[in-house]
């Protein structure tokens, strides 16, 4: 058998604006892809389409070897979906909407509300399971969406800004459960939120302008920083003149950056051109010379950099 | 089927989960207790019957009540984003029209079953045709069926649901007004042939609810209603497949 996802050409069309514009990517088993890109760049639409909501404008998906058009309801069993802002039925209790879920999903009796009762332990929400969807916070709300995704332990899990709106502890959870799961499944998440990307994937896709602009693992897109392997330096601002016009002499003027300056105390950033790695050499020379450092610390890059330099070019393309 | 089934439960516990359900019924009774006693003259008119003083106001009462349970059914999917999370299960868009119009068929025919207290009555009080009373309950429940077809498809069209209920409000209508005398009248005078007039008249619930109503079940009365209900859920889908998105 191919890859868990196959997705070959896809494009969507709303009217004359082209949401995704000839994506194509395959995803195996045991990866955590996600999947970045500015607002309206195609990420939930290509989500949409992936999981069954809209049809491709061209080009087509396949799920465990199901093409998603021609075999829908067979991908569609494969997959869990969490769609963007995580909607619900407010009316419904937890308990009532997950047995419902997994009435869908093919469970009934004793089994169902096992698996319910299950899944609402693995999200923490027993507290609330006889409560109105409605009544709940925003970080309750977010489970009951997750519960009902994974209640089938599907082997596709596709979750659209999972913890857009959630609070930091909120965040650590989703990405704990998330962490949980990663094993034997195909996990694709959309977010804005680059730590998170980091913290999470194994993969990155971003996406600009209806296309992929980028396709590595996350070590990969942080190298492509202009930081990456910049050294950052903290020194009293006394001693700093002198360490940074010797600086300036080896590496260049402009390369030699002060980030911070703040009661007595400076940050410098240096770099190359060439973004090697100058971290030994410093730290010899410091000693050398007598520098007297308060810190000294490598840069592996920064994403939001990145990310901000590759979908402004893909948004211009 | 057990896919039907299942969102068809759902369906119609939605109805129970607020107060809405309650609140339709008791003004739906309310309004039937009005028009039967008061408008309808049932004590005067001497009659051990529900025809003239119960039955005959259904199709008014209906082009108000109906479309207010229609109303939510895509409407508020839509809005809620819901549909999204709907259309992503493993069920056809087949099973999800029909388990929403048969949620709120039967809702409309729990609300319609408690009128029995006014069978009672006239059971009571006199010796009614049960025949009757059953055909034109019949007649009562294809007739809300065929507006909530109307009333489904109409609420797939927008997200709002006032919006919804406005637009089902005057298809309903057109759909009844064909059949009243007045209009049948003024037709006559309009439109050179007797046949035509007998072609638009035909189209009004008026007139297949009054045939069944009178205790005749006439199989063109049934598949006059089965063909709306019909007719109406396939545009559903189509509405739905084609906004879904908006």
């Amino acid at each position: 058998m191919g890859a868990m996802i196959e997705i070959e050409n896809l494009q969507k069309r709303f009217g004359s604006i082209t949401a995704v514009d000839g994506v194509s990517f395959t995803v195996e088993r045991g990866t955590v892809l996600g999947f970045l890109g500015p607002n309206g760049a195609g990420k939930s639409t290509t989500m949409k389409m992936l999981t069954g909501f809209l049809p491709p404008s061209g080009g087509t998906a396949r799920i465990g070897g199901h093409d998603i058009q021609t075999d829908g309801l067979a991908a569609k069993k494969l997959v869990g979906y969490l769609p963007e802002g995580a909607p619900l039925y407010p009316d419904m209790t937890p308990e009532a909407f997950l047995l419902f879920i997994a009435e869908v999903r093919g469970l009934s009796g004793a089994a169902a509300r096992a698996r319910v009762a299950e899944v609402a332990e693995k999200v923490s929400l027993q507290k609330v399971m006889r409560q109105p969807i409605e009544t709940l916070s925003k970080g309750f709300k977010r489970r009951v969406g997750l519960a009902q995704a994974i209640l089938h332990d599907p082997q596709v899990l596709v979750l659209d800004e999972p913890t857009d709106g959630l609070d930091p502890n909120q965040k650590k959870e989703v990405r704990a459960l998330i962490r949980s799961m990663q094993q034997d499944k195909v996990i694709i998440l959309s977010t804005h939120i680059l730590e998170e990307v980091e913290a999470l994937c194994s993969r990155v896709i971003i996406i600009a302008g209806g296309r992929i602009v980028v396709d590595c693992t996350p070590a990969e897109l942080a190298a492509k920083s202009k930081w990456h392997n910049a050294v950052r330096i903290e020194l009293s601002s006394s001693e700093a003149r002198r360490v940074e016009s010797a600086l300036a002499d080896t590496y260049g003027g402009s390369h030699v950056e002060t980030l911070a300056s703040t009661s007595g105390s400076t940050t410098l950033l240096v770099t190359t051109r060439e973004r090697r790695a100058i971290l030994p050499e410093i730290s010899q020379r410091a000693q050398k010379e007598q520098w007297k450092l308060d810190g000294l610390h490598v840069e592996h890059g920064r994403l939001d950099e990145v990310f901000h330099e590759l979908t402004r070019a893909g948004a211009r393309n | 089927m057990r896919n039907t089934l299942v969102l068809f439960k759902r369906e119609l516990a939605g109805y129970y989960a607020t107060p809405v359900a309650y609140v339709f019924i008791c003004i739906f009774l309310l309004l039937c207790g009005i028009l039967t006693f008061y408008l309808g003259n049932f004590y005067d008119a001497g009659q051990a019957t529900l025809g003239s003083a119960f039955f005959e106001f259904h199709p008014i009462l209906y082009i108000v009540l109906i479309p207010a349970i229609a109303m939510r059914l895509w409407a508020e999917e839509r809005k809620q984003g819901t549909i999204e999370l709907l259309m992503t299960l493993p069920v056809t868009l087949p099973q999800l029209v029909l388990s929403k119009f048969l949620a709120s068929w039967v809702f409309a025919g729990i609300a319609l079953a408690l009128t029995f207290p006014l069978w009672i009555t006239v059971n009571y009080l006199g010796d009614p045709d049960n025949g009757v009373i059953l055909a034109s309950y019949l007649a009562s429940w294809l007739m809300a069926g065929g507006y909530l077809a109307m009333g489904a498809c109409i609420s797939a069209v927008t997200k709002n649901q006032v919006i919804a209920f406005v637009l089902a409000v005057i298809v309903c209508l057109l759909f009844l007004i064909p059949g009243l005398p007045q209009v049948s009248e003024a037709l006559s005078g309009v439109l050179p042939s007797e046949a035509l007039v007998e072609a638009v008249r035909s189209f009004s619930f008026m007139t297949h609810f009054g045939a069944i109503a009178r205790g005749v079940i006439d199989l063109r009365d049934l598949v006059f209603f089965a063909s709306v209900i019909g007719v109406f859920l396939f545009m559903n889908a189509v509405v739905i497949e084609l906004k879904k998105a908006d």
